[in-house]
């Protein structure tokens, strides 16, 4: 009686070793397929996106059918659960050859020695947009199919009710008119005019409120050293900012209460929302030729909004980074390009993949992201701080968002960063 | 207990010596396949236990004196006390986080405690429909807190169940606030849901401790003449005194290590309202890859609940 239960635990406890241990061995695998190529294995944030999924499986089936020296076997992971992933893969040894990653956290990785330079002939690199390639000092890490942009969503119908002026990208509203604008629209009966998008998290703040501050004149960090945020996160310039994103919440103009999405805009429970490309398509259905896709208010020194989405890099362990590199060339074809940007609502990287784009041609509905992108797209800062930058960003907005003192809360912010910029000998600059 | 079983044995061996040793061989062949096959029972447990407690503690501790990151491509470095000076004078953060702690502790453990015993005495009578309300009661506890958490961020929203529930039965005299985004009323609003996610469970155990009281004891204080509230402050009491201690002990540790409703509905806001250690461990080891600096607040959290315990074991420690 006593000996099956026993029996069962220890069968369970050898399945499950043998199951972990062929996980653990899973990263490395063969590096030979049956017929004799290399094999180049290929690790994707994608899992939980099959727009996406869908144009890589069709770039590698073409590059594998392509030739016959090298195979890409490519693996898909969910957005959440991707880079820890990787991060464990680094400390296990056990990265793949070919990694996607978002754009900040290029400089981080290539300082951790993750990734490798990317070495793509200049001809493929110097056609992107300036803001999908991703360096670190100086040298190219990573390149990236498409960008996505941030914008304001409006109705053209609403502007004119309240004879509010459309802006354009050579006249921005000034904070001064998009302040009368919100006034305006709040007294019109509209309880919180703008979605800002604050009920979000993580990496959205930064993304989308750093543009911001950059448009005030201040900055997430000192881009000329790279080694404190001193002076740029708690100038005059900064506390400006934050004191207007502090009173936008308190005269109730926007609120971090509400559904992540643009669910608000389209309902029309919100006039303005500053949100992002790929939320257009579902505005356009809902809204038609009314959706009116502004550019995002000038706090003092012209309008910016955030650049650099996914890009891909080689990982310095890659057993044939020639092979990798090939097939990365041969991904950056304008026609596929021109695919992720129809798939996914995106920013095609290259003019000739603008061209091919069913929305973003010259008379595409979306095409005053491109604008919006090469006018006014600015990296965020490119050093492996990035993510505790990041970190701290979001944690002092939401601070100030919620009442704390604008001054000695980013007072804090930058301590926290110049610490941790110091505890890591300044992260090599 | 191997010992004390052969001792007494020792002497007899001088008369029957042949009998005897094949016996003691017997019985020693026996103790040691019994041994082994308790080791190997043990050791799937020990074995998990050993690679996922012991190692990664020792490695804590280790850490804490490294400035050692996540991903770096320098070696780790010993840095002394440098971290614990930094979380005691340099970081308002982690002194906030403490006290939130000690707060959440302070107000989730009597509370939840005496309304645990409160429910349980409910359930105890012996009328028709009590196991449907056992049930109630316990349906949060077997309920994912990530899921409570979600659902509750939605109630507490400014135009959420919650404000709706308020302004209904004030007929509209009395707004409320958005209770998460509320620096003020943010820990209040996750103490709640806390308590109301947990109680069952100790509800569950002042129960059993309940019903091992005999029902003699309670006709015996009957026939004195006891009023119900003196049945319960001289019969019922006393005899939960060891569930009182371990629902103590259990809820303390629990609310000590505060984190998944933090998590999930504030991340540590508003202004620091709602940060505690454990979420602040997190945020900085591995959020921010600072594993150095969160292996030292996880060290210090770890000695703070170690000397609670101890307190507790010592002021809850039987009289004779």
């Amino acid at each position: 009686m006593n000996r099956r239960p026993l029996m069962k635990i220890v069968a369970m406890s050898t399945v499950g070793t043998v199951a972990l241990t062929a996980c653990g061995q899973a990263g490395r695998g063969p590096t030979t397929s049956d017929d004799g190529r290399v094999q180049l294995t290929m690790w994707t944030h994608s899992a939980g996106n099959p727009a996406e999924l869908e144009v890589y499986e069709q770039i590698i089936a073409d590059f594998n059918a392509s030739q016959d020296e090298y195979e890409v076997v490519e693996e898909s992971f969910p957005q959440g659960a991707y880079n820890d992933a990787i991060v464990a893969a680094a400390a296990a040894g056990d990265l793949p050859c070919l990694l996607d990653m978002d754009g900040p956290i290029v400089p981080n990785w290539a300082w951790a020695e993750y990734i490798q330079p990317l070495g793509l002939p200049t001809e493929i690199t110097d056609a992107l947009l300036p803001t999908v390639v991703g360096s670190y000092q100086d040298e190219i890490y990573s390149a990236g199919y498409w960008d996505a942009a941030l914008s304001v969503f409006a109705r053209r119908s609403v502007l004119d009710a309240n004879g509010i002026r459309i802006p354009t990208v050579d006249e921005p509203w000034t904070v001064d008119e998009f302040n009368a604008a919100l006034a305006t629209l709040k007294d019109a009966g509209y309880e919180t005019p703008l979605d800002i998008g604050a009920e979000d998290q993580g990496e959205w703040w930064s993304y989308a409120y750093s543009p911001m501050l950059q448009s005030a004149g201040g900055d997430e960090i000192d881009r000329d050293t790279y080694l404190s945020a001193e002076g740029a996160l708690n100038g005059p310039e900064a506390v400006e900012f934050f004191t207007w994103f502090q009173d936008a919440f308190a005269k109730g103009w926007t609120s971090s209460d509400g559904t992540i999405g643009n669910e608000e805009f389209n309902t029309d429970k919100a006039a303005l929302a500053y949100t992002g490309v790929w939320n257009a398509m579902d505005s356009l259905e809902a809204v038609g030729d009314d959706l009116l896709i502004l550019p995002p208010p000038d706090f003092g020194t012209g309008p910016k909004i955030g650049g650099g989405s996914w890009q891909w890099g080689i990982s310095s362990t890659c057993e044939s980074p020639e092979g990798a590199r090939a097939y990365l060339e041969f991904s950056f074809q304008d026609e596929y390009i021109a695919a992720f940007s129809d798939k996914q609502v995106v920013i095609p990287a290259t003019a000739g993949a603008e061209a091919l784009s069913a929305n973003f041609g010259p008379d595409g509905a979306l095409r005053p992201f491109v604008e919006l992108s090469q006018k006014f797209a600015l990296a965020r800062p490119e050093t492996p701080a990035y993510p505790v930058i990041s970190s701290t960003f979001e944690k002092a907005a939401k601070d100030i968002m919620n009442g704390a003192d604008v001054q000695s809360t980013l007072d804090g912010a930058v301590q926290e960063i110049d610490t941790n910029i110091e505890s890591n000998d300044g992260y090599g600059f | 207990m191997t010992t004390s079983l052969t001792a007494p044995a020792a002497p007899a061996r001088q008369q029957l010596p042949r009998a005897h040793t094949r016996a003691r061989t017997r019985r020693s062949t026996a103790g040691r396949r019994e041994r082994r096959t308790g080791l190997a029972m043990a050791s799937p447990a020990l074995i998990l236990l050993l690679l996922f407690l012991v190692i990664p503690v020792l490695l804590a501790f280790g850490l804490s004196f490294t400035n050692a990151r996540l991903i770096s491509p320098n070696p780790p470095r010993f840095v002394g006390l440098d971290n614990f000076v930094r979380a005691f004078t340099a970081d308002p953060v982690f002194l906030r986080s403490t006290l939130n702690t000690f707060v959440f502790a302070a107000v989730v453990v009597p509370v939840q405690a005496a309304l645990g015993l409160a429910l349980a005495v409910l359930v105890n009578q012996k009328v028709r429909g009590v196991t449907a309300f056992r049930v109630i009661f316990f349906v949060p506890v077997v309920t994912s807190i990530v899921v409570v958490s979600i659902l509750w961020k939605f109630m507490y929203q400014s135009d959420g169940l919650i404000n709706s529930f308020i302004d209904t039965v004030t007929f509209g005299a009395w707004q409320g606030t958005a209770w998460l985004n509320n620096p003020s009323t943010a820990l209040g609003a996750i103490i709640v849901l806390s308590i109301w996610q947990a109680v069952g469970f100790h509800m569950l155990i002042w129960l059993s401790g309940l019903q091992t009281i005999p029902e003699e004891l309670y006709e015996a204080a009957r026939m004195d003449g006891a009023s119900p509230w003196q049945q319960f402050t001289n019969v019922t009491w006393p005899g939960l005194r060891s569930t009182m201690v371990f629902v103590l002990v259990t809820i303390t540790i629990a609310a000590l290590g505060l984190f998944v409703q933090v998590d999930v509905m504030t991340q540590g806001g508003p202004v620091n309202s709602t940060t505690t250690l454990v979420y602040h461990a997190v945020r900085k080891g591995y959020r921010e890859q600072e594993t150095g600096y969160g292996a030292t607040i996880s060290l210090i959290f770890f000695v703070i609940v170690l000397v609670i315990a101890l307190v507790q074991r010592y002021l809850t420690r039987d009289e004779d």
